[in-house]
């Protein structure tokens, strides 16, 4: 086990002159030893770089890798002890799950007793044990993903164990019995788990820590609450939470907020910088009210879903379109009337740049 | 059938009728006129005997026969033995991408575009001690080659063109099967600490196995039935070392006039090549319903 600090930049192209020429524009990171991380972001981002970077797959075009301030950065996967599992099942076609299982122990000569033992207590895990003696070839696809997710858990001294999209290919009710599984099994030999994938939820439910990502940036690393409550970036606030934040552009002049064409002073609340901001609020915590106030927007209702446990109201402002969540409970408004939209509140964040105002 | 009251409609037929027809006309009339010839002893136009299996009897009997046949068998073993595993070390070194494995891909191939007398003509000159590079070489390093002279230089001679010219097409099988694996199958196993050996033995071979057994069918269908190229080089001597099965059914029914036993055998030399392929297809097959049954167990 190892604690793993990142300080690089990598390009696929030789001599990178932009950022665009870049997978991962120059970051520094720290993953701490036993920790559950997820790597969250949009196909295309970095994550999966960044993983093969960790696991000794790639090496980075400038910088270094290093696990317990060793420097790691030239060393092979092997050399570096890391385990990894991909997108698509990789398992040995003429080899039994057992046989499978035990293959990162037997060509590292774990003696033969404690290999027996270790691979009886992953198959208990992850309830393949009645399948052990089967041909890998025969199974499954979702069977064959939980052979590859058990040659990752299997060694017991690994530096850390690093999933790529493990869980595509399998089924939604499985998927969410595995992610389960993965957390048990962190709890249980406290590896070092460091979890890509695109799927909030999947992060979200899997990590203590999540690393957003996009466009080759690590934008905000926190945990589910932090993403959720106080995104550190409006990517964040765009991506986790569905739908994703609302954002209106507004002006900050000495205490005074314009927003579209209403002036709403903020003096008393807190310290704006002046100029252009963007003001970001969550559907969650976007209030509607039927009456009128001087801190108020008023809107058009375009469209009230009912989503089941909740009410999906879309207003209309100017052009924008804010979405707001209600309980089923509270009196829904119709489509055409209007409302007014509390749009300042505790959790309203505001960016400049893009980048969120402390 | 089905008991439901669906139209019955024999227009489909016509359809077949074409390749029915062709298939006759390539196929089936030949191989009856060989069966024709085989049952019958025929004289002249207007003379021919029925004599039933007695064609068949005299082959069996036949010494000759019987050591061409195990010359072939022997022949056919040494091809596949050779051309294989060479053929599969040939794929594994050659490069997976770049301008240098297109290059490296003409020039294995270059030996598969050349007719078939053209390379006996070619290792006839290569083997010479007078002229040819090989002939020559060996003779000046002391070693007394001739493929015209010596039996087994001969055979050893014909087994070194076989592998020139046919290994690059079970190198080209392997090659495509080889990079067909994908390449987390390799960062697996190399995250799993496995050997090069280990590689070898459990991705690539397994994932080899396809195409390796339609080159082990197609190099045993063509070496069984060499003719050109020993002819060409040897004529099948010296004495009959070289003469394989069908150079020697040829001499039988073209040269001698043989035509009934040389039918006869040709049957059964159709059938050994027939049961060796459905054998092989069908072990294939099993393969393949031992993977479902561990599926639904």
């Amino acid at each position: 086990m190892a604690r793993i600090e990142l300080d690089l930049a990598h390009a696929y192209k030789a001599n990178p002159q932009r950022d665009e020429d870049y997978a991962l524009l120059p970051l520094t990171m720290t993953f701490e030893d036993g920790g559950a991380y997820a790597l969250l972001g949009p196909s295309g981002c970095g994550k999966t770089t960044m993983l093969n970077i960790m696991s000794g797959l790639l090496q980075p075009s400038q910088g270094t890798v290093k696990f317990d301030g060793r420097d790691v950065t030239r060393l092979s996967p092997q050399q570096r002890n890391i385990a990894q599992v991909f997108q698509f099942p990789v398992i040995y076609d003429t080899m039994t799950v057992a046989e499978n299982l035990a293959f990162p122990l037997k060509n590292r000569k774990v003696p033969a007793r404690e290999i027996q033992e270790r691979v009886g207590r992953i198959a208990e895990m992850l309830e393949m044990s009645h399948q052990l003696d089967m041909r890998a070839a025969g199974l499954s696809a979702d069977q064959k993903q939980k052979i590859s997710l058990g040659r990752g858990l299997v060694r017991s001294d690994v530096s850390a164990v690093l999933f790529d999209e493990p869980l595509t290919v399998i089924d939604p009710h499985l998927k969410w019995q595995l992610r389960r599984k993965l957390k048990q099994i962190h709890h249980e030999l406290k590896l070092t788990l460091i979890y890509v994938t695109h799927d909030q939820v999947e992060a979200l439910t899997f990590a203590d820590e999540v690393v957003v990502m996009t466009r080759g940036r690590a934008v905000q690393v926190g945990p589910a609450e932090a993403l959720f409550e106080r995104p550190a970036h409006t990517f964040v606030g765009h991506f986790i939470g569905s739908p994703g934040m609302n954002f209106l552009p507004a002006h900050h002049e000495a205490g005074q907020l314009q927003i579209l064409n209403q002036s709403i002073d903020v003096s008393g609340e807190r310290r704006l910088p002046p100029g252009p901001l963007t003001l970001g609020i969550r559907p969650e915590y976007l209030v509607l009210s039927a009456t009128g106030k001087t801190d108020t927007l008023p809107a058009q209702v375009l469209r009230v879903q009912d989503i089941g446990t909740y009410l999906m109201v879309t207003c209309q402002l100017g052009d924008l379109n804010l979405k707001a969540r209600m309980s089923p409970e509270a009196a829904a408004p119709q489509p055409g009337d209007t409302v007014h939209l509390q749009v300042l509140g505790d959790h309203t964040c505001f960016y400049q740049n893009e980048v969120l105002v402390k | 059938m089905s008991t439901t009251t669906k139209p019955v409609n024999q227009k489909a037929w016509f359809l077949v009728l074409p390749v029915i027809v062709c298939v006759a006309f390539s196929a089936i009339l030949p191989l009856m006129t060989v069966v024709n010839y085989s049952v019958q002893d025929i004289l002249s136009p207007d003379r021919r005997i029925f004599v039933g299996t007695e064609w068949f009897a005299a082959v069996m009997r036949d010494q000759d026969l019987h050591g061409a046949l195990w010359r072939q068998i022997q022949f056919s073993l040494a091809v596949l033995l050779v051309e294989i595993p060479l053929g599969i070390a040939l794929a594994l070194s050659m490069p997976a991408q770049g301008w240098k494995a297109s290059a490296v891909l003409v020039i294995v191939a270059l030996s598969l575009l050349i007719p078939w007398n053209v390379v006996g003509t070619i290792w006839q000159i290569f083997g010479r001690a007078d002229i040819g590079l090989l002939g020559y070489y060996l003779q000046q390093a002391g070693f007394n080659y001739s493929y015209t002279g010596n039996a087994s230089h001969a055979w050893w001679t014909v087994l070194a063109m076989d592998v020139w010219h046919w290994t690059p097409l079970v190198a080209l099988l392997a090659y495509a099967g080889l990079r067909s694996i994908p390449d987390a199958y390799y960062q697996a196993a190399s995250i799993d600490g496995a050997s090069k050996w280990a590689v070898f033995r459990y991705i690539q071979l397994p994932k080899m196995r396809g195409v390796l057994m339609i080159a082990v069918l197609l190099r045993f269908m063509d070496s069984f039935m060499i003719y050109t190229e020993p002819f060409v080089l040897t004529g099948g001597g010296p004495g009959s070392a070289t003469t394989f099965l069908s150079q020697y059914l040829t001499t039988k029914a073209v040269g001698q006039f043989d035509v009934g036993p040389a039918a006869a055998f040709s049957l059964i030399y159709f059938f050994i090549i027939l049961l060796f392929c459905f054998v092989l297809y069908n072990w294939m097959q099993s393969l393949g319903t031992t993977q479902k049954e561990a599926s639904h167990g």
